[in-house]
């Protein structure tokens, strides 16, 4: 095995659902010990969301929550058991970070925020993530990453001018704030060794996903303009859509950036008589008559494959893509070239996909050896090995449901 | 280097991206590193970006320039000519990362390669962020924002059921998904870096960036066999045969925009309390007494329910929040747990309550426009080591005396790289 940038970081991970999960993800990806805590009486949200193997829900048959927690061990801990603390206490002295994303409030009740926390362990790193923060007269707002859609105009702003606002299917501001996080933690180990000193870390994640949208909030700070839907309009480059290809529901992106990408792009579609009009010379006569454009770009599209489009343009020096499906994804050279999806085998899933990390390092790359645990996987392992209670002691919590083995059954949410 | 209590204090980048990678940069400089953005003279091609400041197209008024690069300092230098070459060389000598985003190739084809960077500085970080990669099929594409956004999977999952796919309408967001990944790895280098003394280079795709906002939809395609596209307003749910898929509207009109809430129930508690308080709510009025006693954790199964009775259910609920404003459907929500949120407007935004309360707008002068610009802040926030937005994005060329200076350059050996061009 490779050297691992985090190789002797221990982890405590309290966090649930998509965003604070990723952040120790991200760790254990590339070396650090992460010990996830969840309990049966409560099992993270993931546990319940699609897709679950042959969609039959069950808690440990989501490969959504698979996905969010690999490399990381599992205990099953009841957090609200009154013996819980001395489990707790051992984890947090032994642990460098720790995180939680639980409903504003929710950690201080189990003794459990960062005050409490630091107490035990003064050098503790210590992130919250949450949906709107942990004070403000929003706090206890209850909403998952699509409310941060809404909230933060992505929604408003996504779509044809003339339709209605996009749902937008992904919790989008959970895959930003993230990595805000963990960019945050590794200045905090770095600051602690010369310092000594912890950090507490928090975060909205309605602010994290806002920093998204900075162009367009100076635009409405400094010339009071709200931005609108305009489907794949850009105001400076031109063609600039999604266009019709040949085959069942297939699309090409093309982008022309500037005048000799546009006689490029004249040239692979053939010349057509069109392309010599007037009305499409310069990007300003493109962007007028950018209906009727968009409309003869989209007739000569459709009598090509999108791999076609996208290599005669690519070939030309233009920029063109394929509008890929998740199952394109999977089948992608390129992706394949870089080893994005990792095949992982999950006890009861079976072998799936899991994604890499966007960035490749050269000396310590990440290594993504284990599916996400099942509840409870690793109690025996970690209650016994890293935490140093006795045999005699983990009977008596199982007998005391401290440590949880079974909950209610668990239906399907989405 | 300054005296601030930044946590990335000590860090030095220097920075020569375009709009693919621009925002890696503004993100390390934010937490403190000391960003230096290297310019062609005459001023990078991002400055053309609009929109602009006052709607004035100018290199200086650009306001997606401004959001992309706060907390840089900049100079001008032309790394094509040997001298600027030589000059970039010194500047590495005082660097710890260097983040590009040329084509892949380009850096050693001018002499500033890993190899020839490492030789200078033996621990760099060498960060590139491209569309697709540095090796691969692929690598050489042209690629821009859109193309970022559809090879990654994002646009196919966006657009109007039937309709074409289409882009995130913010701009930039496959750029900025690449960007903070850029920041990210090279993050990890550095504390690498930090504890071994071992420099590395990372190779950040955009595609890869984009794929990694798609949440579940890998999975569920692998899994349940669906490709997930073009949702527009709803959720689905990929069930097995006979029953299929099932639509649920999340996004509806209201009385002066649309709203997004779920409404249900089965295994996720949190809907289902919501569901019960917006019925409540609507019976206190005197509407949607139909759902009175509706058990919404055991009564509504999603995985059995047909298409028919989904829309049914929903139909009263839109029937009650078509006649309410987003600002009384919120304040509702806030107080009572429902999971309801208005489709905000950037006006909107800017004016919601609880960013104000925790201090997230940051006020940003700008001097030289006789103005103070209102940004967005924080993505977190740290008590001993705030987030802070150091200085305003730089003008061309605006640091260059202190920069080169620095570098041992005299005034008159300025003057004359300036006349021949360099700087």
């Amino acid at each position: 095995m490779a050297k691992q940038i985090f190789e002797g970081l221990k982890v405590v991970d309290f966090s649930w659902a998509a965003a604070g999960p990723q952040v120790c993800r991200e760790l254990a990806e590339h070396g650090a010990t992460v010990i996830r805590v969840e309990s049966h009486n409560k099992p993270c949200p993931l546990r319940t969301f699609a897709p679950h193997k042959d969609s039959i829900p069950g808690i440990d048959r989501s490969a959504f929550y698979t996905a969010y927690n690999t490399n990381k061990y599992n205990i099953s801990l009841d957090l609200t058991h009154p013996e819980a603390g001395e489990v707790t206490r051992r984890l947090i002295e032994w642990a460098d970070v720790t995180g939680e994303s639980m409903t504003p409030g929710t950690m201080a009740k189990l003794g459990l925020d960062y005050e409490s926390c630091r107490k035990i362990n003064p050098g503790i790193i210590y992130f919250s993530t949450t949906q709107q923060g942990n004070y403000g007269p929003h706090r206890d707002f209850q909403g998952v990453g699509h409310h941060v859609n809404a909230l933060g105009g992505f929604c408003r702003c996504t779509g044809w001018p003339n339709s209605e606002p996009t749902m937008i299917f992904t919790a989008y501001s959970d895959y930003i704030a993230p990595w805000y996080i963990v960019i945050a933690i590794i200045g905090a180990l770095l600051r602690r060794r010369k310092t000594g000193e912890g950090m507490h870390i928090e975060q909205a994640q309605l602010e994290a996903g806002l920093t998204f949208a900075a162009p367009h909030i100076l635009d409405y700070t400094v010339n009071k303009r709200n931005a609108v839907r305009r489907g794949n309009r850009d105001s400076q480059i031109s063609p600039h859509g999604i266009y019709p290809c040949n085959g069942p529901d297939r699309w090409v992106a093309i982008a022309v950036t500037n005048e000799e990408q546009w006689a490029s792009f004249c040239h692979v579609i053939g010349n057509p008589e069109w392309t010599e009009d007037a009305k499409f010379a310069t990007l300003n006569d493109r962007k007028q008559n950018e209906d009727e454009l968009d409309q003869l770009v989209g007739e000569w599209t459709k009598e090509h494959t999108d791999d076609q489009i996208m290599k005669m343009m690519q070939e030309a020096g233009v920029p063109a893509g394929i509008v890929q499906t998740s199952e394109d994804l999977l089948n992608d050279p390129q992706m394949k070239h870089r080893e994005h999806s990792r095949k992982l085998e999950h006890p009861e899933i079976g072998v799936h996909s899991y994604h890499a990390p966007a960035y490749r390092l050269s000396e310590t790359p990440c290594d993504i050896y284990r599916a996400g645990p099942c509840l409870g996987q690793d109690n025996e392992y970690v209650y016994r090995e890293i935490l140093g209670f006795t045999n005699d002691e983990i009977a008596d919590m199982l007998v005391q449901k401290v440590i949880t083995t079974e909950g209610e059954s668990l239906a399907a949410s989405w | 280097m300054t005296e601030s209590n930044s946590l990335l204090e000590g860090c030095r980048i220097l920075d020569l991206t375009d709009e693919k990678g621009i925002f890696a940069g503004k993100v390390l400089g934010d937490f403190g590193a000391d960003v230096i953005k290297i310019e062609k003279p005459g001023g990078d091609p991002a400055r053309k970006i609009g929109p602009f400041y006052k709607d004035i197209e100018d290199p200086e008024k650009s306001l997606f320039w401004f959001a992309a690069n706060t907390s840089k300092r900049g100079i001008t230098l032309d790394i094509e000519t040997p001298e600027g070459q030589e000059i970039f060389k010194k500047l590495a000598k005082t660097a710890d990362i260097v983040i590009e985003s040329f084509k892949p190739g380009y850096m050693d084809s001018i002499g500033l390669g890993y190899c020839e960077l490492k030789e200078i500085k033996p621990d760099i970080i060498l960060t590139s962020i491209t569309g697709f990669g540095q090796t691969g099929p692929y690598a050489q594409y042209e690629t821009t924002d859109l193309i970022g956004t559809a090879m990654g999977g994002l646009a196919r999952i966006l657009g109007d059921l039937g309709t074409a796919p289409i882009r995130m309408g913010y701009v930039s967001q496959a750029h900025f998904h690449a960007g903070i990944q850029g920041a990210l790895g090279s993050v990890m280098a550095y504390y690498h870096r930090e504890l071994t003394g071992e420099g590395q280079q990372v190779d950040v795709s955009m595609q890869d960036a984009v794929s990694l906002t798609l949440m579940n939809a890998v999975e569920i395609f692998e899994l349940l066999g669906a490709n997930l596209v073009g949702m527009g307003q709803f959720f689905i749910s990929v069930r097995p045969e006979p029953v299929g898929i099932l639509f649920t509207r999340m996004i509806n009109p209201c009385k002066d925009g649309s709203v997004l809430y779920m409404f249900g129930g089965g295994a996720f508690g949190g809907t289902v309390d919501s569901s019960k308080e917006l019925v409540k709510w609507a019976n206190e009025e005197g509407k949607v007494l139909e759902l009175k006693d509706f058990d919404f954790a055991t009564q509504w199964d999603a995985s059995n329910m047909t298409q028919e009775e989904c829309d049914y259910y929903h139909g009263f609920m839109q029937e009650f929040v078509k006649n309410k404003t987003k600002a009384e459907l919120y304040e509702r929500a806030v107080k009572n747990r429902i999971m309801l949120a208005p489709c905000n407007t950037v006006e909107d935004v800017t004016n919601d309550a609880q960013l104000k309360a925790r201090g997230f707008w940051e006020e940003v002068e700008h001097p030289e426009l006789d103005t103070t610009i209102t940004y967005p802040g924080a993505p977190l926030k740290m008590e001993d080591t705030p987030w802070k937005i150091q200085r305003r994005a730089p003008l061309i060329g605006e640091h260059n005396q202190e920069i080169y200076e620095s570098l041992g350059f005299s005034a008159e050996e300025i003057e004359h790289l300036k006349t021949n061009g360099i700087v």
